[in-house]
């Protein structure tokens, strides 16, 4: 696994999937933006890996450049040095093999909830029964049973996102991004949104990534967590999170998670400082 | 069970109550004008009453065959919507594919949208003659610019993460363009179609009575010609008869093509 590791000495040891090949491997990936006030370094040379079965969660305060690497990883950014490989096979563009769900709203408001779960097995060809009744299976995985023949425009906003969680599941993915993807819900449905999440990841072994600035959902979720510098987007610190599995939203409640969410902020704070000067300096700057 | 019906009952008023609240207000706007022109504050020679103009529809069904013209401005309309839509999405889709061609040609499209064409009828007599296929033309003509418009702006305002959904899945652009950015747009594709429509008609009938050829229009020349308001007015009920057909084809396929609004 750490192949990639060692170059950042203020990453911790990872033992998850040390034994194992890596899924996912992220090798010094470096993005930079054009703007009108100069050249933006987004992401700065970010080494990670990720093992079979693993939930890994990339925090870091907001303009860190999660989301663009969500997007790189995700195949649908270029024009970035390093690569990224995927069950060994680099990268170049969307790969069958990653799975995204984005933070804004993306069901198609169009279908149906069993039609937009059955979207990707419709363009990959599958027989309109079959894939209806695969579909189904993934409809009941995120528990929305009885909602199949209704439009999203009659769900709420955590049950939009379960049909989108469930769109992507249904392609099968090795690897699932998920970038914010409870950032629009509130903190209650947030809380019983990851539980299904954290079934769904226990269920399917699902190789899983997620983007997310929100400390009790990283810690809640993941075997690791990588902490983010402010801009440019660096490799801050790498946190193993050995709490027991099965999880579930009790445990926010337990010492052990609050000494991880405190050892986190801890890192964090400086970082989030950092973004909030910057953007009252810009604010300040824009008022003069 | 019962709560269910209850529940069925209130969607059916909810869906009822706009209906009839629009029929109340067309009721008291027609009974507010029959006592305004009986009572002499509208004068009777220039607006009939409305009592005349209902008064005069046997007399025009029958004496002046408005079937047949209804039916034939009804096809010249429908003729003109079918060639606007065609034309006018495929223009649309080209102008968002092709840059360059959006860039050059937008502004003048816009411009064309608010032209007079309908003054263009002696150079469409002279291409088509006094025909239906000129009045047709004229229809198309001067309604594709909102149905370009407006497709141009469904597709370019979809929203940019339906787009990558697709992308992730892989799509070719021929599916992203059929699976999520024509579907995306139909709504707005709609509005462009139904403005279109509107151009249309009112060209459509200006054309037959400028021209004193086929349907309601020569009829409304006809009838006003003769100062036969009563009938004049009644004719343009049938005019607006055709647009309300029209709005009601066009909603009905519209939630059939794109359901969940």
């Amino acid at each position: 696994m750490g192949g990639t590791m060692p170059s950042n000495p203020s990453v911790g040891s990872d033992s998850a999937g040390a034994a194992t090949q890596p899924l996912l491997v992220v090798d010094d990936i470096y993005k930079q933006f054009e703007t009108a006030e100069g050249p933006v370094v987004a992401v700065d040379h970010v080494s990670f890996d990720v093992a079979p079965g693993e939930f890994l969660s990339v925090i870091g305060p907001s303009g860190c450049g999660k989301s663009t690497l969500f997007n790189i990883m995700g195949g649908l950014l270029d024009g970035y040095d390093g690569h990224i490989k995927v069950a060994g096979e680099t990268l170049r563009g969307p790969h069958a093999s990653v799975g995204m769900i984005f933070q804004e709203e993306s069901t198609f408001p169009w279908r149906t909830v069993v039609d937009n779960v059955a979207f990707p097995l419709e363009i990959a060809g599958m027989a309109k029964a079959e894939r209806l009744d695969r579909a189904r299976h993934f409809v009941e995985l995120v528990g929305l049973d009885g909602f199949e023949r209704r439009y999203p425009s009659e769900l709420s906003g955590g049950m939009r996102q379960r049909v989108s969680m469930a769109r992507t599941l249904a392609s099968e993915p090795k690897i699932l991004l998920m970038d914010e993807p409870f950032a629009a819900l509130d903190e209650q449905t947030r809380l019983l949104l990851g539980d299904k999440v954290l079934q769904i990841q226990q269920d399917l072994k699902q190789t899983t990534l997620l983007i997310t600035h929100n400390l009790t959902e990283a810690v809640q979720l993941s075997d690791r967590i990588l902490v983010m510098t402010y801009r440019p987007g660096r490799m801050k610190r790498m946190v193993e999170i050995k709490l027991p599995r099965p999880r579930s939203s009790e445990i926010v409640g337990s010492d052990a998670f609050g000494h991880y969410v405190a050892q986190i902020w801890n890192d964090l704070r400086e970082e989030a400082s950092k973004g909030l000067k910057d953007d009252e300096a810009r604010r300040g700057g824009t008022r003069r | 069970m019962a709560a269910q019906s209850h529940g069925g009952n209130r969607f059916i008023w909810q869906q009822a109550v706009p209906v009839l609240f629009g029929i109340a207000c067309l009721f008291a706007v027609v009974v507010l004008l029959e006592i305004l022109i009986r009572f002499g504050f509208i004068n009777r020679f220039i607006v009939p009453t409305p009592l005349d103009i209902v008064g005069s529809f046997g007399r025009i069904i029958v004496d002046e065959h408005v079937g047949s013209r209804f039916l034939l401005t009804f096809g010249e309309a429908l003729g003109a919507t079918a060639l606007l839509t065609v034309f006018g999405i495929s223009f649309g889709v080209l102008l968002h594919r092709v840059r360059l061609i959006r860039l050059a040609t937008e502004t003048w499209i816009a411009a064309v949208a608010s032209a007079p064409l309908v003054l263009m009828y002696p150079l469409f007599l002279v291409i088509f003659g006094r025909s239906a296929l000129t009045i047709i033309m004229m229809g198309f003509v001067s309604a594709l610019p909102p149905v370009i418009l407006k497709t141009l702006e469904g597709l370019s305002s979809t929203r940019p993460v339906l787009i990558n959904v697709g992308r992730s899945f892989k799509l070719t652009p021929s599916q992203l363009y059929w699976k999520i950015l024509f579907p995306a747009a139909l709504p707005t594709i709609f509005v462009g179609v139904r403005l279109g429509m509107i151009f249309a008609l009112i060209n459509i009938v200006g054309v037959e009575f400028l021209i004193n050829f086929g349907g309601l229009g020569q009829l409304v020349n006809e009838l006003s010609e003769r100062y036969d308001l009563p009938g004049t007015y009644a004719a343009i009920c049938f005019v607006i008869l055709v647009s309300v057909v029209f709005f009601i084809v066009t909603e009905r396929i519209e939630k059939w093509l794109r359901p969940g609004a």
